[in-house]
């Protein structure tokens, strides 16, 4: 069981999803009305922890009326609108998107990604051979985890997560414009220099795996990854008095990587170094 | 907040450059470099520099000024001092094209590559530097050049600016007062156009030396009768307020003072205003807006980052008539309830930055500024900020997020500026033309200008044309002027193969179209738009293919990098014109196509108008010129567009 905190009754408002008549409490997005409908919005940089920075444009949904289209992650719904998720045009903006975004990252431990590529038809491939990619090495610095940008769809989730929504250790930002753009830290220094406090909230949020715990790169590499094989046990962190919930995969009994359950009301699926990294000693018992 | 400095210190001079702006450091935990025993037994939060973070953009200036670029140890220093997260800061110097993050010569050449000096030599030009200087880039003899995007400067193109570190500016006028009080050192900066190799290279030698051209020469009617906007460029010394008040100015004020805030957004609104940066929104409506809302405080904002390729009216109002948007500020502001102004001039405007600069502090000097206008008992005062070489940062809420010294991505909307803009509270954002409008209304009343232009588009208009013709420039001329018209006062090329309106963000109309109205219904009513006034002409001798190109290369450079389908969909673009050089018929269809289908999702999805607008100048050449030999409809499965 989770705990539900109470919040203030909210009013509801009444709008027309895909021409039905539609209430949502105050203040909802239209995706959390989609997803209440039982429609499934692709989405790849909202996150359910944090502000949606609706920077993918994967989920654009048409508003009758408007010029543009509108990112349902993070635009709320108001009485008498009306939306469609799954006109041509929008389902056009979502399939280009993904094949940009195919087209320049490597997006091979998206989860979903490849199923939303086939259901919109994408097809990165039509850029050619040539097309520009990120073309980013792993970036290997530390013994807990591993960024590897080229997988980077620059969602901002990290730094956000790094930042003012939740660590506020901002060891990490944006750097660079437009297409040269990457996650960094200042100068580019590795992360042993940086700020970074290793909770691992950013690997936590990270949609693509470009953030990885070392141990999972080291056995994608090996080829023994294998996630079919793996148990999930949530538990309590057994170190400070603060009692995280704490979820431990199992790969052939081994602790391969420490995650957090989201719906927490306390921790949001945040951890620190030692709740998010510390298992070692786990297995030398 | 976890701050984590490294171990790099900034030399002297840059600590200099930092503290003749921040004021010395206050202890040892800012950066001071003696520790005190206070110092040790207490720390300080940092709280109170936290709240001036909007302070990040003009410190990386003041280093950049100073030794023309930002080394780990300046930047680390004024984080200290700002109490911002270095990663932070570092982000936000690498978003702005003006700065380096890298060691580079003290003196750099911007050599302008974009529509305007493109279609008037700036390859020759580009080729002829390269000779003297080396590759982009390169230091040869204390000296690198880069390419640069539209430096405003279309009517007298090709143009280059350059720009050296650490050098006092040029003397401008003689009551100039001290730059801060102390002798704070300043980039020394050279305006050369039109520009030849040679002339660029004797620039870069000496650029204090130099005196710009003065504004009225990109005034071709300058001094005529009849002239609204225009009537004081080239007339009034820019540099003397009792000129400007001799002129007329600041009646205006006074006015307002009688009307009273709600009499002048009446007047305003009466007057049909409708703002000029492209977007067309009724500006009194927008002051009313902002006026109204409860949360305070209100700030005004004056986006002078003109940077749309082909647009120097703003330039030139600024250069030749700074008073005029100094004086339609504080009426804003006085409209709007706001008692701070923020005037964001772009970076590649040293003339209008120390036009402004001087006309600031004169009028704040004569009380038409500070804590009592005219002894009329409101306060409000200007902060001008310069920009750091960022297209982007001429949408509102980039602009915002500039300012406040964020990396100037666009803002998603809703919440509008209006409810929530610079620092979080009600904004009133206008652009410079829309903004020297006001005074005029004032002074002739909302009637009288609204009988001007026609009646959705009221009021005079400023043109930017350039490109081939005999006398480019800003002209005024009532809305409702045919396109023609215009081009026949500017001296029509022989051979006009396509007008580009609106600018990078526009689209190109045909040479059999030229009896469009001006106008922002008529535009529309053509399938295309005023934008910001651009008007660029193109003859013959112009490679179409070439300037989409350029267009395109605009665009991705200058794309934030926030959303996907600008991110990347600007790359797809030019990497499809780049393959079309060389293609058409038949062969060009598959590209034209993707073309086609990227630029619809970036019309559609983007969050912000540079990406929804990226391709509209393409579609429009595909469309309405054929190039490529597609002319509208014609390849395969696709129907009319344009027409929407
Ligand atoms: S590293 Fe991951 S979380 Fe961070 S921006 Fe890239 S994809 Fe998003
Ligand atoms: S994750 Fe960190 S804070 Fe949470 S219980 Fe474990 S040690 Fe304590
Ligand atoms: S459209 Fe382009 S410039 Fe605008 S927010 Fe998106 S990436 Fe940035
Ligand atoms: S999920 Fe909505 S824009 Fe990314």
């Amino acid at each position: 069981m989770t705990a539900v905190p109470l919040q203030p009754p909210r009013r509801l408002i009444e709008f027309s999803l895909d021409g039905q008549d539609t209430r949502v409490p105050e203040g909802s997005t239209i995706l959390e009305a989609c997803r209440a409908a039982g429609k499934d919005i692709p989405t790849l940089c909202e996150g359910d922890t944090l502000t949606p920075k609706n920077a993918c444009r994967v989920c654009v949904v048409e508003v009758e009326g408007a010029r543009t289209l509108a990112p349902a992650c993070s635009r709320r719904a108001e009485p008498g609108m009306a939306v469609r998720t799954d006109t041509g045009r929008a389902r056009h903006s979502r399939k280009t998107v993904l094949e940009l975004l195919a087209s320049a990252t490597d997006l091979s431990t998206t989860p979903r990604a490849a199923e939303w590529i086939k259901e919109y038809g994408a097809e990165p491939g039509r850029f050619g051979a040539a097309a520009a990619r990120l073309n980013e090495e792993p970036k290997v610095d530390n013994d807990l985890y591993v960024r590897d940008y080229d997988k980077c769809i620059q969602c901002y989730k990290c730094v956000d997560a790094c930042g003012d929504q939740w660590q506020n250790t901002f060891a990490i930002s944006v750097a660079g414009r437009g297409f040269d753009a990457r996650i960094s830290t200042e100068h580019d220094a590795p992360l042993t220099d940086s700020a970074c406090v290793y909770c691992g909230n950013c690997i936590e949020v990270c949609p693509t795996g470009a953030l990885s715990f070392k141990s999972e790169f080291d056995m994608r590499e090996a080829g023994t990854w294998d996630e079919s094989a793996q148990t999930e046990t949530t538990t309590v962190c057994a170190y400070c008095g603060v009692g995280c919930n704490v979820t431990l995969h199992v790969q052939e009994n081994e602790i391969v990587k420490v995650t957090s359950p989201h719906d927490n009301p306390v921790t949001h699926g945040n951890l620190c170094i030692k709740g998010r990294f510390g298992f070692q000693h786990v297995s030398q018992h | 907040m976890d701050l984590h400095f490294g171990d790099s210190k900034p030399t002297d001079e840059e600590r200099e450059a930092v503290d003749a702006l921040l004021g010395p450091p206050a202890s040892a935990w800012e950066g001071g470099t003696e520790r005190t025993d206070a110092d040790l037994r207490w720390a300080v939060g940092g709280r109170a520099a936290r709240e001036r973070r909007d302070l990040l953009l003009p410190a990386l200036h003041a280093v950049n000024d100073r030794t023309g670029w930002i080394s780990e140890g300046a930047l680390d220093y004024l984080c200290r001092r700002l109490t911002v997260p270095p990663a932070e800061a570092y982000g936000v110097a690498t978003f702005y094209s003006m700065f380096a993050v890298r060691p580079r010569p003290a003196t750099v050449v911007h050599v302008c590559t974009d529509l305007a000096c493109a279609v008037n030599g700036s390859a020759g030009l580009r080729a002829g530097i390269e000779e003297r200087l080396g590759t982009a880039g390169a230091a040869t003899g204390g000296v690198s050049w880069q390419p640069s995007p539209c430096l405003g400067l279309c009517e007298r193109a090709p143009a280059a600016l350059v720009l050296r570190a650490g050098e006092p500016a040029p003397p401008p006028g003689a009551d100039r007062p001290p730059a801060g009080g102390s002798d704070l050192r300043r980039r020394a900066s050279a305006v050369v156009a039109p520009a030849t190799a040679e002339s660029v290279a004797r620039a870069a030698a000496a650029p204090g030396a130099a005196a710009g051209p003065s504004a009225a020469m990109a005034v071709p009617q300058a001094g005529q009768d009849g002239l609204i906007l225009l009537r004081r460029v080239g007339v009034v010394d820019p540099s003397s307020l009792d000129d400007y008040r001799a002129h007329g100015g600041y009646s205006a004020l006074r006015r307002a003072f009688e009307l009273g805030p709600s009499g002048v957004i009446r007047e305003v609104t009466d007057a049909g205003l409708a703002g000029r940066g492209g977007a067309a929104f009724p500006t009194g409506r927008k002051w009313q807006a902002t006026a109204g809302r409860p949360d305070h405080p209100h700030y005004l904002v004056c986006n002078a980052d003109e940077s749309e390729p082909g647009t120097f009216k703003d330039r030139v109002v600024m250069e030749g008539d700074p008073y005029s948007l100094i004086e339609a500020m504080t009426i804003a502001g006085y409209a709007t309830g706001a008692h701070r102004g923020y005037l964001y001039v772009r970076g590649e405007y040293p003339l209008a930055v120390e036009r402004l600069e001087h006309a600031i502090g004169r009028a704040r000097s004569r009380g038409f500024l500070g804590d009592d206008v005219l002894g009329q008992g409101y306060a409000f005062d200007i902060e001008l900020r310069r920009g750091a070489g960022a297209y982007i940062c001429g949408e509102e809420t980039a602009l915002f997020n500039s300012i406040e010294g964020y990396r100037g991505e666009p803002r998603s909307k809703p919440p509008f500026p209006v409810e929530k803009g610079l620092f979080g509270k009600p904004t009133a954002a206008n652009n410079v033309e829309t903004l020297v409008n006001v005074g005029p209304i004032l002074t002739m009343g909302a009637e009288a200008y609204a009988a001007i232009g026609t009646e959705a588009s009221t009021g005079p208009k400023l043109f930017c044309v350039s490109g081939r013709v005999a006398r480019p420039g800003v002209y005024e001329l009532p809305f409702g002027a045919t396109l023609g018209e215009l081009l026949d006062l500017a001296g029509r090329p022989e051979s006009l193969r396509a007008v580009l309106l609106g600018g990078a963000a526009g689209g190109f109309v045909r040479p059999d179209e030229l009896d469009i109205p001006l106008t922002f219904e008529g535009t529309r009513a053509a399938g295309t738009t005023l934008g910001s006034g651009v008007v660029l002409a193109i003859d013959d001798t112009v490679e179409l293919p070439r300037i989409l190109l350029r267009i395109a290369e605009f665009f991705r450079d200058e794309s934030c990098g926030q959303c996907v389908p600008c991110r990347i969909g600007t790359v797809r673009q030019e990497e499809a014109l780049h393959r079309l050089l060389d293609r058409e018929g038949a062969g060009a269809a598959t590209d034209v196509a993707l073309l086609r289908e990227v630029g619809q999702a970036m019309k559609d999805a983007s969050i912000c108008g540079l990406g929804q607008a990226a391709w509209s100048a393409v579609e429009s050449a595909i469309d309405r010129l054929g190039v490529y030999g597609t002319a509208r409809g014609s390849e395969a499965g696709q129907g009319p567009r344009g027409d929407k």
